[in-house]
C-alpha cells in the first residue's frame, strides 16, 4: 500500500520519522486493531445467528441458551470486543465453532499447505514473469510484446477456477502428466510422520521417504503452475511498464552513447532501477497467494487456509473467520514491512540518506 | 549440517526424477475403497454429538447400537448389541438382554456397564442429538435412575410414559444410541468431560470398521475392525477424501483415483452415466423438500390460498427435467420407506383451479410475497421454477437469496413469507417428522418447541394431540394407520407444500460391488472390489 504509492523524498522522510518515533510499531498496531474492529463488527451485523451455527437447528432451548451464554453474547458489544482484543493479545484467537479446536491450532494445521503452494506459485510467477516483462518492454509494440500481452491477459482475466479444471482435465485426466487433486496420494499418506511440520516436502525429506517426497512434489506442480501463471500475468505487466519507464530515462541514453552493450543496458542499468518497485509487486503477489487462493484450493481439494476460511464462512463460524482475517492482515502488514526494508537494500539513495 | 546434506540429497533426487519424467499413476489399492465426499460439515466423531450427514455415515459404520434396522427394509428391527428385549406390562420399561462374548475394537468385552454408560453419558452431555433420548422423559438429573443395569448382561430402559415400543427402538438405532467402550473412554476422561475432548477425534466402538483418522477438510480413514463379532468386512480400509468441487470429483472418478463419487450433482451424474467402467446406483433417502407458508402473513393464512399454492408448483417438470431424477415427487410429510408413509401425490400444476381458489379467498388478481431461498444451485433453480408457475395465477414471488444459516435464522424467527428448503428426519421413526409438521404445542413467539408448524405459525391444538397419541400407540399396525390419517390431514390443510423426496445417486467404478444404499446412511461392510 504505502510502499507502492510513496516516492522519493516523501518515503525517506517517512522512514526517518518512523525510526525516530518507533511509529512503525504503532502504525502496525493501529492497522491491526482497525482490522480487528471492522471484522468484529461485520461478524455482529451479519444476520446469522452464531449460536445456531454452534448447536444446530434441532437443539433444545436449554442447550441453545447455554451456548449463547458460553459465547458471551449476553454481554454488551463493547465488552465483547474488549474481551476479544485481550484474548488476541495473549495469543488466544478463540475456539472454532465448527471444529471446537483453538483457532491457532486450526490455522497452524492448514497454513503450511497454503504456504507451500503459494511459495512455489510466486517463485514460478517471478522467475517467468520478470524475464517475460523485460522481453515485452524491449520489443515494445512488436510481436513478442503482443504475445506476452495476450498470455498475461488470459492469466489475468480467465477465472482461475476454470483454468484449474481445464488444467486437471488436460494434464491429469487426458495426458496423465500430473497426479490428481490433493497434496499426496493415499498410498503414501502413512509414510509421513504424524507429528510433522505440515510442510509435506520437508516432512518427507526429513523422514527419508523419497517416494512420498516425489509424490508430494508432483502434486504441487499443477496448482503451483496455475498460481504461478496468475501472478506471472501481473508481474510481467508491471515489469514491462517499469522497464519502459526506465528505458526512456536519460541515463539509458547516456549509457547507449557511451557504447555500453545492449544486454548490459537492459539487465544491469535498467533492471536494477526497475527492481525497486518490483519488490512491492512481487511481495503483494505473494501475500495475495498466501491469503489462501480460495478457488484453487477448492478445485484441487487442497486443505489450506483458503478452504478453511471458505468453510468457516459457510458455516457461520465467526471466531474462525475473525482469526483468519487477523492472520491474513498480519501477513499483509509483515510482507509490506519486509518489502520496505528491502527497498533499503536495493535503493542506495534510501540507504545513504536514511542514515 | 545434517539438514543441509539432506536437502542437497533432496535436490539431487528431484533432478534425477525430473530427467526420467513423473512416476506412473498409482490408482487405488485393491483392498482399499477410496470415496470422494464432502466432509466440511463434520464437527465431531463423538456419537453423543455427531449429527451431520457425513459423521452419521462414519459412526453408523463403526459403532453398534442396541438394535438396528434392515437398510433394505426399514420395518425389520433386530438386535445388535442387544440379543432380545421385553416390554413391561405398563409399557414404561423396556428390558434389554445383552449378547455375551462380544468385544469392542480395543478387545474390551461389551457388557451392561458399557450400555448404561453410553446412554447416560449422551443425556448428561446434552449435545444436540440428546433430544432424541430426552423425548422419553430422560433428563440429566434422572437418567441414572432411568437407564439401569440389572445384571452383567441386562439393562432396563425406563420412560416417563408408555411410548410406542417401535418409536423407542427406532430412536435407539440412531447414532446417539451408539454403544461406547466405557473403559477406553473413561481412561481419556479429563475434568469430568466424559472423554469428549478425546473422543471427538477418536474412536471407541465395536462396529465393522474403526475410525483411524480424521483430518479436517482432508480425509477420514477407516480400518477393518479385527475384533468385529459379525462377518469381517472385505475391505481392509476405507478412505473418504474431501473433494469440495464436484467437477474435480468426476475427473478423479473417471481417472480411477476414486472408486466412488458420493457428491456428484445431477449434471455430473447424467454425464458419467453410461461411461465405460462407471455405474450409478440410486436409492431414496429421507430428505424432503417443501415450502413453508408463514401464517403470520394474513393472505397466506387463508385456507383457500394455502390450497391454491399447492396447485401452483409444476412437480413433475421440476423433478424430472430440472433436477434430472435427483428428486422424486412426494407430497406427504413421511418420506417413502417410513412406517405408514403415504405415497399418494394428489396435487399437480393446475392454474385454473388455483385461480378459482384465489378468487374464493378474495384475492382474484393474486398478491405479492417474498420467498427466502438459500444460495445454492438446486434450491435456486426450484425456487425460480415455482416463481414462474405462481406468476401464472398472479402470485408475484420475490426471491430473497441468502446463505443457509442466514435464511434459517430468519425462518426460525418467523420473519419469512415463504421458506423453501429441505427437511431431513432425525431418526428412523415417523414421530420425527410428525412432531415437526403436525405438532405445535404453543404458538406463542417465545415457545420452547420450535417445530416446523411453529415456524410457520400454524396453530393446531387438535392435530398436536393426535400426533402425540400416535407416538404412544403400542399396536404397530394401528400406529401406521394413525400416521396415514395425519399425513392426509396435513397434506390437505397445512401451510406446507411438500414437493419432493431426494434420490441419492452415487457414481462408482463398476469394480465395486456390495455397496448398500440406506435411507439415512450407507453400509460398506459387504463392499468388494474386483
Amino acid at each position: 500500500m504505502t510502499a507502492a504509492t510513496m516516492t522519493g523524498g516523501g518515503r525517506i522522510r517517512a522512514l526517518r520519522l518512523f525510526r525516530k518515533t518507533g511509529g512503525l510499531i504503532v502504525s502496525v498496531a493501529v492497522t491491526l486493531l482497525g482490522l480487528l474492529l471492522v471484522t468484529f463488527l461485520i461478524g455482529r451485523v451479519v444476520p446469522v445467528d452464531p449460536v445456531l451455527a454452534m448447536v444446530g437447528d434441532r437443539a433444545s432451548q436449554s442447550t441453545y441458551d447455554a451456548a449463547y451464554h458460553q459465547l458471551g453474547l449476553d454481554k454488551p458489544l463493547v465488552e465483547q470486543f474488549l474481551i476479544y482484543v485481550k484474548n488476541v493479545l495473549s495469543g488466544d484467537l478463540g475456539e472454532s465453532v465448527l471444529t471446537k479446536n483453538p483457532i491457532t491450532t486450526d490455522i497452524r494445521t492448514v497454513f503450511p499447505a497454503t504456504l507451500e503452494l503459494a511459495t512455489f506459485g510466486v517463485l514460478i510467477g517471478t522467475l517467468v514473469g520478470i524475464p517475460l516483462g523485460i522481453w515485452a518492454a524491449v520489443r515494445k509494440g512488436r510481436l513478442a510484446d503482443q504475445a506476452v500481452r495476450v498470455i498475461g491477459l488470459i492469466g489475468y482475466s480467465a477465472p482461475i477456477f476454470w483454468l484449474g479444471l481445464m488444467g486437471l482435465l488436460l494434464f491429469y485426466a487426458k495426458l496423465g502428466w500430473t497426479p490428481g487433486p490433493g497434496r499426496i496420494d493415499v498410498t503414501y499418506q502413512y509414510d509421513l510422520p504424524d507429528d510433522g511440520t505440515g510442510f509435506l516436502l520437508y516432512d518427507a525429506a526429513m523422514a527419508g521417504e523419497w517416494e512420498a517426497f516425489w509424490n508430494v512434489a508432483a502434486h504441487l506442480v499443477l496448482p503451483a503452475c496455475l498460481l504461478g501463471y496468475y501472478s506471472m500475468a501481473y508481474i510481467s505487466r508491471m515489469t514491462r511498464s517499469f522497464m519502459l519507464n526506465e528505458l526512456a530515462q536519460e541515463y539509458i541514453i547516456t549509457a547507449r552513447v557511451k557504447g555500453a552493450p545492449e544486454w548490459r543496458i537492459i539487465w544491469v542499468h535498467a533492471l536494477r532501477n526497475a527492481a525497486v518497485p518490483l519488490v512491492t509487486v512481487v511481495a503483494l503477489s505473494y501475500a495475495g497467494l498466501l491469503e489462501g487462493s480460495v478457488l484453487t484450493e477448492t478445485v484441487f481439494a487442497w486443505p489450506g487456509l483458503g478452504m478453511y476460511l471458505t468453510n468457516s464462512l459457510q458455516n457461520a463460524d465467526m471466531p474462525a473467520v475473525l482469526g483468519c482475517t487477523l492472520v491474513i492482515g498480519t501477513i499483509f502488514v509483515a510482507i509490506n514491512l519486509l518489502s520496505d526494508l528491502l527497498y533499503n537494500v536495493l535503493d542506495p539513495r534510501v540507504r545513504r540518506r536514511g542514515k | 549440517m545434517i539438514h543441509r546434506s539432506k536437502w542437497l540429497a533432496a535436490a539431487a533426487f528431484i533432478a534425477y526424477q525430473a530427467s526420467f519424467g513423473l512416476p506412473a499413476q498409482a490408482g487405488t489399492p485393491p483392498d482399499t475403497l477410496v470415496a470422494g465426499w464432502a466432509i466440511d460439515d463434520m464437527i465431531s466423531l463423538d456419537p453423543a454429538e455427531a449429527f451431520e450427514l457425513s459423521t452419521s455415515e462414519f459412526i453408523h459404520n463403526s459403532y453398534e447400537k442396541l438394535v438396528k434396522y434392515d437398510l433394505k427394509d426399514v420395518s425389520k428391527v433386530s438386535g445388535a448389541v442387544a440379543e432380545s428385549w421385553t416390554v413391561s406390562d405398563d409399557g414404561k420399561t423396556i428390558s434389554f438382554k445383552i449378547r455375551q462374548g462380544r468385544k469392542f475394537a480395543s478387545g474390551n468385552p461389551i457388557t451392561a456397564d458399557d450400555v448404561v454408560y453410553s446412554l447416560t453419558r449422551a443425556v448428561k452431555m446434552d449435545k444436540s442429538p440428546a433430544f432424541i433420548l430426552n423425548q422419553f422423559g430422560l433428563t440429566k438429573d434422572n437418567v441414572d435412575q432411568m437407564v439401569v443395569k440389572t445384571g452383567d448382561y441386562s439393562v432396563d430402559f425406563k420412560m416417563d410414559q408408555p411410548y410406542a415400543p417401535s418409536f423407542v427402538l427406532y430412536c435407539l438405532t440412531s447414532t446417539v444410541g451408539s454403544i461406547l467402550d466405557k473403559k477406553l473412554v473413561q481412561s481419556h476422561e479429563k475434568d469430568g468431560d466424559f472423554g469428549y475432548n478425546w473422543l471427538k477425534t477418536n474412536y471407541a466402538g465395536s462396529g465393522p470398521f474403526t475410525i483411524r483418522e480424521w483430518k479436517a477438510n482432508d480425509s477420514v480413514v477407516m480400518d477393518r475392525n479385527k475384533n468385529y463379532s459379525g462377518e469381517a468386512p472385505k475391505m481392509k480400509r476405507l478412505i473418504f477424501r474431501h473433494i469440495p468441487e464436484a467437477s474435480t470429483e468426476r475427473i478423479m472418478l473417471e481417472k480411477g483415483d476414486l472408486d466412488m463419487a458420493m457428491k456428484l450433482g445431477p449434471d455430473e451424474i447424467a454425464a458419467v452415466k453410461g461411461e465405460k467402467g462407471i455405474k450409478v446406483e440410486a436409492g431414496q433417502i429421507g430428505y424432503l423438500w417443501y415450502l413453508g407458508l408463514n401464517q403470520k402473513n394474513p393472505t397466506l393464512a387463508k385456507p383457500e390460498v394455502r390450497e391454491a399454492m399447492k396447485y401452483l408448483v409444476d412437480y413433475s417438470a421440476i423433478a424430472d427435467t430440472l433436477m434430472k431424477g435427483s428428486k422424486t415427487v412426494h407430497q406427504a410429510f413421511l418420506p417413502h420407506g417410513f412406517l405408514g408413509a403415504v405415497d399418494d401425490t394428489p396435487y399437480s400444476l393446475n392454474v385454473a383451479k388455483a385461480k378459482e381458489l384465489l378468487a374464493k379467498a378474495g384475492v382474484p388478481d393474486g398478491f405479492t410475497v417474498t420467498m427466502d431461498v438459500r444460495n445454492n444451485p438446486d434450491t435456486t433453480a426450484m425456487a425460480e421454477a415455482i416463481q414462474a408457475t405462481m406468476a401464472q395465477a398472479g402470485v408475484k414471488v420475490e426471491i430473497i437469496p441468502g446463505d443457509g444459516k442466514q435464511t434459517l435464522t430468519k425462518y426460525r424467527a418467523r420473519q419469512h413469507d415463504i421458506y423453501i428448503g429441505p427437511w431431513g428426519p432425525d431418526y428412523q421413526d415417523p414421530n420425527t417428522n410428525s412432531s415437526a409438521f403436525a405438532e405445535n404445542p404453543d404458538n406463542a413467539d417465545g415457545a420452547s418447541v420450535k417445530s416446523l408448524a411453529w415456524r410457520n405459525a400454524w396453530d393446531i391444538p387438535e392435530l398436536t394431540k393426535e400426533s402425540k397419541a400416535a407416538a404412544m400407540e403400542r399396536d404397530a399396525d394401528k400406529r401406521a394407520a394413525d400416521y396415514v390419517e395425519l399425513q392426509k390431514k396435513v397434506m390437505a390443510e397445512s401451510p406446507f407444500v411438500v414437493m419432493f423426496q431426494d434420490n441419492l445417486q452415487i457414481a462408482m467404478s463398476d469394480k465395486v460391488d456390495g455397496f448398500i444404499l440406506g435411507p439415512s446412511y450407507n453400509a460398506y461392510e459387504d463392499v468388494t472390489k474386483k
